[in-house]
């Protein structure tokens, strides 16, 4: 599948884009600096975890163990609180019950382990902010002074621009560039961090299928190049389904874990929304059809319409 | 009286001396208050600066003093009302309008001189005293040092709140400084161009600045520059003329700077990108020249 994403860039799915990510150095990764999280301690611990906006309960009794080096995909529909999940583990959002721990200790705001890919966002189009800059911020944004590039710092943007085969676009202003590019160079900003942990919010969002297979091989080839914890939390779980090892689902305040196979059933998804739920499985692809459905969608959220599914399952 | 006999004299020194402090606070602050659309938080901290110095007329016969309280006021009262950016247009807007009835109100009352309510409104660098000089100094020294510290956070905070939140950057608390920040710095441009006039340094400048270049430090660069030369262009023209006041001037360079900009700009960056590939390469040489 990092093949696949070589194969599409060569193949000119994103016009001006060198081909390819080179697979020879770790992506974004330098050399010399531990990354992963140490041996035995969980990435990500949560236990009997509770979210609640004053009388509105996100979800309750949360149990999750991610072991270092996991893909953990996210799935549910919207208002689930699937991004709410970051948030805890980012300390941005405090549990109103329960523990939560991030590498066995409690998640720390502005923590340079974890690396955080946010919800896409459009960028004025003339905001002179180059694609380099917005990179840039993932090394020494949060510090006070004067952006300066210093020569060691232009060479480990220079790197990770380059790992992510972004080099040929990131002089050009952000809200120009398109949701690949400024998806390309937000992977770039998160491991410029060197992160052990890696949150993902709906990168995929927006982008063809062919984005998708660029963006999803790109952040699976850091986790094996790095032993990179990736939780990642979209809507569709195919593009992601060559990679992940296992999945959350939430819906409605309970939620279930395991492996893709587990949990895309008819019987547990079913039980999980409390009503019947129909999982599709077609030319290697997987959709549930869920009761706040009005339509079909690739695995999770109802609420968005099925970009990425073939016309022929429409029918099953 | 010839232009360079004026040079000579100290209150045309001081006056030159102003207007460089103020143009430098307000090139640095523009490519914020236009990334963070902020402009009309700009003009309604500056009417509201009006209704300040007709307090302070009133009462203490000092209106950059009242200009400042009422400034530093507004910055907290904008703060306090909404951050964001949909309802801070709105709080705005409502203080605004409260504000300059209250202003109009005082200067009803007032019996000095009336030349000194147009004052505020269109502004008079030459009427400035030495001591409110030292203070504007002093303003426009902070603002630099403030601004030189807070450059790279408030940026991200800027550009990108998500990711600055998550990396730990206080980005709630910036957004409230730099109110406060720009409260200052829009008093300080209120001497030289007036309160009516005060978006000609702190926003045009920075505009043009935006069409000429990507980079952020570039654009930086340019709007002090751009500033600089409005806002002592003005002043040197002004000279030439007995009956137009300077703000008159100031605006006039930096309008024509920017609709310059506007034509130019295009052409440049497009001519740029296509030679150079390497953005960085382009901005460290535009930025060294």
């Amino acid at each position: 599948m990092a093949d696949a994403a070589r194969e599409l860039s060569a193949n000119g799915a994103s016009p001006g884009t060198p081909a390819g990510t080179s697979a020879a150095a770790p992506v974004g990764r330098p050399v010399g600096t531990p990354a992963g999280t140490p041996a035995g301690t969980p990435a990500i611990h949560i236990e009997h975890a509770a979210v609640a906006y004053g009388e509105r309960r996100i979800w309750d009794g949360l149990d999750l163990t991610v072991p270092a080096g996991e893909f953990l995909a996210v799935l549910g529909p919207n208002g689930a609180g699937k991004t709410t999940l970051l948030k805890v583990v980012l300390g941005l959002e405090r549990p109103s019950a329960g523990t939560v721990e991030v590498e066995g200790h409690a998640p720390r705001r502005g923590s340079q382990r974890i690396g955080y890919i946010p919800q896409q966002r459009a960028f004025d189009r003339d905001l002179p902010v180059r694609g380099r800059d917005l990179v840039r911020f993932g090394l020494d944004g949060h510090r006070p002074g004067v952006l300066l590039a210093r020569r060691e710092s232009r060479r480990r943007v220079d790197e990770v621009i380059g790992a992510v085969g972004a080099t040929a676009f990131a002089g050009a202003p952000v809200g120009r560039l398109s949701g690949g590019e400024q998806e390309r160079l937000r992977i770039a900003q998160a491991l410029l961090g060197d992160p052990a942990i890696l949150l993902c919010d709906e990168p995929l969002l927006s982008l063809d299928v062919a984005h998708q297979r660029i963006i999803t091989a790109l952040i699976d080839q850091r986790r094996r190049q790095a032993g990179t914890t990736v939780v990642f939390v979209t809507h569709d779980i195919n593009p992601v389904l060559p990679y992940v090892d296992r999945v959350l689902y939430l819906v409605g305040g309970r939620f279930a874990v395991g492996s893709p196979a587990e949990i895309l059933t008819r019987e547990r998804l079913s039980s999980l929304y409390g009503a019947e739920v129909d999982v599709v499985r077609a030319g290697g692809r997987v959709v549930v059809v869920s009761p706040d459905d009005d339509e079909l969608s690739g695995a999770g959220d109802g609420h968005h319409p099925p970009a990425v599914c073939p016309p022929e399952t429409w029918e099953g | 009286m010839a232009f360079t006999q004026y040079l000579g004299l100290p209150f045309a020194q001081h006056a030159l001396l102003a207007a460089a402090l103020v143009a430098v606070a307000c090139g640095l602050i523009g490519p914020f208050v236009i990334t963070r659309s902020m402009a009309f938080a700009v003009h309604g901290t500056s009417e509201l600066a009006f209704t300040g110095a007709a307090a302070g007329l009133l009462l203490a016969n000092n209106a950059v003093a009242g200009a400042l309280v009422g400034a530093v006021v507004v910055g907290g009262l904008i703060g306090a009302m909404g951050v964001r950016e949909r309802e801070r247009d709105s709080s705005i807007g409502v203080i605004l309008a409260a504000g300059m009835g209250l202003g109009v109100l005082l200067l009803s009352f007032y019996h000095g001189f009336a030349t000194e309510a147009t004052n505020i409104l269109f502004g008079d660098i030459f009427g400035v005293s030495s001591g409110q000089l030292l203070l504007l100094g002093v303003i426009a020294v902070g603002v630099t040092v403030a601004m030189t510290v807070l450059y790279r956070p408030l940026l991200f905070a800027s550009v990108d709140p998500e990711v600055a939140v998550a990396r730990g950057v206080p980005v709630r608390l910036l957004g409230i400084v730099f109110l406060f920040i720009l409260a200052f710095t829009v008093t300080e441009a209120a001497q030289v161009v007036g309160t009516l006039l005060v978006l000609s340094l702190a926003i045009t400048p920075a505009a043009a600045a935006h069409r000429l270049a990507d980079s952020p430090l570039v654009v930086a660069a340019l709007a002090v520059v751009f500033a600089l030369v409005s806002a002592d262009g003005g002043l040197l023209a002004s000279f030439e003329s007995t009956s137009v006041k300077p703000s008159v001037f100031v605006v006039a360079i930096s309008f024509a700077i920017y609709v310059v900009a506007r034509l130019v700009g295009p052409w440049l960056k497009a001519s740029r990108r296509g030679v150079v590939s390497d953005g960085a390469e382009t901005a460290t040489k535009e930025a060294a020249a």
